[in-house]
C-alpha cells in the first residue's frame, strides 16, 4: 500500500471518525481494551460498572493467550479477534453507556450495533481473524488487567498498542454496514449458481 | 505382536512425541493448507482481500519466528485415531493422548478451552469429560497407529450443522444445505474455509463424516466419480459467490470442498457440514509398532 497509513489515536473524537467509510483501512495507536461476552453481560444485564473508563476508547472482541512473567507483569502472546456477532445483543446499549468509539472484532455485526454507531458516532472494524501473533506484536505493553475472576479469555486486558491493524471499517458513523451488504449480495448470487449445480447432481433417477 | 521391553518408558516416549506434535500444529499450518493459501493469494485481485492475505502471511511468519500459537483460539483438542489391532500401546493410547493435551497446554501454551458443561467451569487444563475428544477406527490387521490431531476453534466450529433430508429433496437438497450454511454462517468462520460435507444416513453419521472430510488433504477427491464431481461443483459454485477472506468479498470463498459418504437408508439422506477456517490446524502422524514415527501433514518438522 503506497498511501500513508490512516492512524486513529485514543481518546478518539467524533470528528476523527466522521470522514471514515465502510471498507476504509485504519490503524490504532493508544489504548485497546479486550471486552467480550461476560463483560458485556455484566454491564448491560447485571448493571455492574465497568472497571475501565472507555470514554473515547477502543475495545477488542478478543480472548488472548497471556503469559505472566516472573516479575508478575504480563506478556501478550497471541491475541486475535473473536466473532463480534455474539455481542450484538448488548453492543448498542454498551456504546451508549460507555462512550466507546471504536469496536474491533471479527465478522460483521447487526442492525442494532449499526444503529448504536449512528446514534453515538462510533464505528465497528474488522481485524483479520486468525492473525493473532501479528496483533500481539503490535501490543507494546499490557498496562492493566481487570475482572481477572473471569479467566484468561474474558479478563479485561488493557493494552497499549502501536499502529494496531489493519482495521477494516465494517460499520461507519452513517449507519452503513459492510458485511450486511455483502451477505445480501452473497444470497442473491447463490440462486442462479445453485440452479446450475442442481441440474448436474440429479443422481437419484 | 512387537514386544515392548519397558512399557513405562514407551508410554513416556510416545506421550512426549504427542504433546510436542499437538503444540506444534498450533504454530504452523499443514503443507497442503500453506500451498493452497499461497495459490489463492496469488490469484486474488480485490484490494481489501489482498491486504488480508498479506496479514495472514505476516502472521504465519511471526508465529514461526516467535514460536507461538498462530491463532489465539487453539480450540478443543480432538484426536482421530486409526489404530491397528496389534499396535503395542493400544490400551494405553487414551491416557497418553490425555496427558499429551495436558502437557501441550502447559508448554504450548494453549488457551484454556474446556468448559465443563452444566457446571459451567473452565477446567483450565483443556481436559474434561470426554475431552480431548477421541474418535476411533480399528484396522484389524495393522500394527501401527495413524493419528489426526485437530484444534477445533470456536469460530470454525460455529457453522457446523446437520439435517436429515427426504429422498425427494435429492442431492439438490444437499447442495442447497451446503450453500445455506456457508453463505449465512461461513462469513464468521474465517474464510477461505475448507468445507467438509457428510452424505450419509442420519444426522450423527453425516456429522462425523463431515468432520473426517476436513481431515483429508485440501485438493484430494472422493473416489466415487459422482461425489468427486459434486465436490468440484460445490467448490466452483461457492467460490463464485466470492466471500473472500473474512467475508470482505474476493475471488474465493473456500480452499476446497471434501465429501465423505456412507450408504444410506432408502428413506433418508443425512447431510452435515463442518468447516475448517483458513488457519486449519490439523496434523497427521503415523506411529509405527517400534514407536518410531513419521509426520505426514507437515514437511521438514523436527519435534
Amino acid at each position: 500500500m503506497s498511501a500513508p497509513k490512516k492512524i486513529l489515536s485514543t481518546p478518539i473524537r467524533d470528528e476523527d471518525l466522521a470522514e471514515l467509510n465502510v471498507g476504509d483501512v485504519v490503524y490504532l495507536t493508544g489504548q485497546l481494551v479486550t471486552c467480550r461476552d461476560v463483560a458485556h453481560r455484566r454491564l448491560i444485564e447485571l448493571g455492574r460498572d465497568l472497571p475501565v473508563n472507555l470514554e473515547g476508547g477502543a475495545i477488542f472482541h478478543a480472548g488472548p493467550i497471556v503469559r505472566q512473567k516472573d516479575d508478575g507483569s504480563y506478556e501478550m502472546v497471541s491475541i486475535g479477534p473473536t466473532t463480534s456477532m455474539r455481542m450484538e445483543k448488548f453492543e448498542r446499549e454498551f456504546i451508549a453507556r460507555t462512550g466507546v468509539k471504536l469496536v474491533v472484532g471479527k465478522g460483521g455485526m447487526g442492525a442494532e450495533t449499526a444503529a448504536g454507531c449512528l446514534e453515538n458516532k462510533a464505528v465497528h472494524a474488522i481485524f483479520p481473524g486468525g492473525c493473532a501473533v501479528l496483533a500481539a506484536t503490535q501490543v507494546e505493553e499490557i498496562e492493566d488487567a481487570q475482572w481477572k475472576d473471569l479467566g484468561m479469555p474474558e479478563t479485561l486486558w488493557v493494552n497499549r498498542v502501536r499502529e494496531f491493524g489493519p482495521l477494516i471499517i465494517s460499520i461507519d458513523t452513517k449507519g452503513r454496514n459492510l458485511i450486511d451488504e455483502n451477505k445480501a449480495r452473497f444470497q442473491e448470487k447463490k440462486k442462479p449458481i445453485l440452479e446450475r449445480i442442481n441440474r448436474e447432481v440429479r443422481f437419484i433417477k | 505382536m512387537q514386544e515392548i521391553a519397558d512399557r513405562d518408558e514407551a508410554v513416556r516416549r510416545l506421550t512426549d512425541v504427542m504433546w510436542k506434535f499437538t503444540a506444534y500444529i498450533g504454530k504452523r499450518l499443514p503443507s497442503d493448507v500453506t500451498a493452497k493459501l499461497a495459490d489463492l493469494r496469488s490469484k486474488e485481485t480485490h484490494p481489501l482481500a489482498v491486504a488480508v492475505y498479506q496479514s495472514m502471511a505476516d502472521n504465519q511468519e511471526a508465529a514461526d519466528r516467535l514460536d507461538r500459537p498462530s491463532c489465539q483460539d487453539t480450540g478443543v483438542i480432538q484426536y482421530f485415531i486409526n489404530a491397528g489391532a496389534r499396535f503395542p500401546l493400544l490400551g494405553e493410547l487414551e491416557s497418553i493422548l490425555e496427558n499429551a493435551t495436558l502437557e501441550a497446554t502447559r508448554q504450548g501454551p494453549l488457551r484454556h478451552n474446556a468448559v465443563e458443561t452444566f457446571d459451567e467451569k473452565n477446567t483450565g487444563t483443556n481436559t474434561g469429560s470426554k475431552i480431548p475428544w477421541l474418535d476411533w477406527e480399528i484396522d484389524p490387521k495393522g500394527d501401527s497407529a495413524t493419528i489426526d490431531v485437530y484444534m477445533a476453534g470456536g469460530g470454525c466450529t460455529l457453522p457446523g450443522a446437520a439435517k436429515v433430508l427426504m429422498p425427494g429433496e435429492g442431492y439438490e437438497g444437499v447442495a442447497e444445505f451446503v450453500f445455506d450454511v456457508i453463505t449465512s454462517r461461513g462469513v464468521n468462520a474465517c474464510p477461505p474455509m475448507l468445507v467438509g460435507v457428510g452424505v450419509s444416513t442420519s444426522a450423527e453419521t453425516a456429522a462425523r463424516l463431515s468432520k473426517k472430510a476436513i481431515l483429508r488433504p485440501v485438493d484430494s477427491r472422493h473416489p466415487n466419480a459422482n461425489a468427486a464431481r459434486m465436490e468440484e461443483l460445490l467448490e466452483e459454485g461457492l467460490n463464485e459467490v466470492g466471500l473472500g477472506p473474512q467475508g470482505l468479498t474476493g475471488n474465493a470463498s473456500v480452499m476446497g470442498v471434501n465429501i465423505e459418504s456412507s450408504a444410506r437408508h432408502p428413506s433418508t439422506i443425512g447431510v452435515a457440514v463442518s468447516t475448517g477456517c483458513w488457519a486449519h490446524r490439523r496434523g497427521r502422524i503415523r506411529i509405527n509398532a517400534d514407536l518410531s514415527y513419521e509426520i505426514l501433514s507437515h514437511q521438514g518438522v523436527a519435534l
